[in-house]
């Protein structure tokens, strides 16, 4: 059963504010969830007036200004600041993306910046992540094949065949599509989540791949795959513009296309 | 899912901006269960018919009361919503209408050929 509300440990209090620097013209205030294990009880938002006249477009440039110049133990993840790596996913006005590659003169208003939505919280914007890695892990996303192949021989595979693989191979694993979705965040401890659907359906449509009637029994289950009802929010939450939802979908094909 | 977890679980319906794509997703499942419960009012209005005159007007007073019109107004609006909502998920396990555009122009058409579906039979009936 959906558990609607937030366990007792997890609701959110007040928290510090922080005011921006005298003569400060162009203010935007930055909420941030903060949750430090060793002295919290409780998980809080902090406020941080940041001068705008003096900060990078990205929400990850403000985020790195508010840890270098104002409050040093802030948490959160970040690595190539690009839009490849993943690691900066977190929720920011409402939605699930990316900080690096999120403009903050897109958001109106105060920005909002909270870890990804139902999970274990780590500390401050980092969260647990590793059920989603297991389930990335459990559709074994690798090339699987039988026939055997001189060693001195690639695998080849059509131009065509390959333009299958466009908006697929593309995921970068940054779970803002999977914790945007209310199926994973009621099931996620039986449905895979739109991530792991998508690079699961990555494998089943490469034309190398010679495992896909395996793939497919693996994931014919109630709760695996049927657990999406096409909410789409994980659609509208990739970062990277590709379409879970649509790779869903075409899993859900498969499954009845092989059974007529 | 139970959390048994000693850390704090991240806000989600809390915070989280629904698109309109979700929005209406839960108004397929709500409109779901109120078709669900019109059925047992479909039951009420058989039984009323083979119970005589007098159990079918008690059923017909509370039918053409105000409280009794708007139930049926929900009714039908959620029967028509559910029914175009149905079609587009029909399309949707086609393959077809899930890129994010066709996901909101279809949105918006549902939306309007229900409603307009409802007034078309509230003007006619």
């Amino acid at each position: 059963m959906a558990e609607f509300k937030l366990p007792a440990n997890s609701i959110v209090g007040k928290g510090k504010h922080f005011s921006a620097p005298a003569g400060a013209k162009n203010i935007k205030t930055f909420i941030i969830y903060r949750y430090n294990p060793e002295t919290d009880k409780h998980p809080s938002t902090d406020r941080y007036e940041i001068d705008m006249d003096n900060c990078g477009p990205m929400v990850l440039d403000a985020l790195l200004k508010i840890k270098n110049e104002i409050d040093a133990s802030v948490a959160f993840r970040r690595s190539c600041r690009e839009g490849i790596c993943g690691s900066c996913s977190m929720n920011i006005d409402g939605g699930n993306t990316l900080a690096c590659t999120k403009p903050i003169a897109e958001i109106e208003g105060d920005v909002s910046i909270y870890p990804l939505p139902h999970q274990p919280v780590v500390k401050d914007l980092v969260s647990d992540l590793s059920n989603f890695y297991a389930q990335h892990a459990s559709v074994e996303p690798w090339m699987k094949t039988t026939a055997p192949v001189s060693p001195d021989k690639e695998r080849l595979q059509s131009k065509q065949d390959r333009d299958k693989l466009d908006g697929l191979y593309e995921c970068i694993l940054c779970a803002c599509c999977s914790t945007s979705c209310p199926s994973y965040w009621w099931n996620s401890d039986r449905y895979l989540g739109p991530a792991a659907l998508l690079n699961a359906y990555r494998w089943i449509n490469d034309s190398r791949d010679e495992a896909t009637g395996e793939r497919l029994d693996e994931l014919e289950d109630p709760f695996k795959l049927y657990r999406c009802h096409t909410i789409m929010n994980c659609t509208e939450a990739c970062p990277k513009g590709l379409n879970p939802a649509k790779s869903i979908a075409e899993i859900k094909r498969l499954m009845i296309k092989r059974k007529m | 899912m139970s959390w048994d977890d000693k850390r704090p679980m991240s806000p989600h319906l809390q915070i989280y901006k629904m698109p309109i794509t979700a929005k209406l997703s839960v108004l397929h499942r709500g409109t779901g269960a109120v078709l669900f419960l019109g059925l047992l009012l479909m039951v009420w209005v058989l039984v009323a018919a083979a119970g005589g005159i007098d159990s079918w007007q008690t059923m017909h007073r509370f039918l053409s009361s105000w409280l009794g019109k708007f139930v049926l107004f929900g009714f039908s609006f959620s029967l028509y919503y559910h029914l175009c909502n149905g079609m587009r998920h029909l399309l949707w396990d086609m393959g077809k209408g899930l890129s994010l555009e066709q996901v909101h122009f279809s949105a918006r058409i549902v939306l309007i050929s229900s409603l307009i579906l409802t007034l078309l039979t509230w003007i006619i009936a």
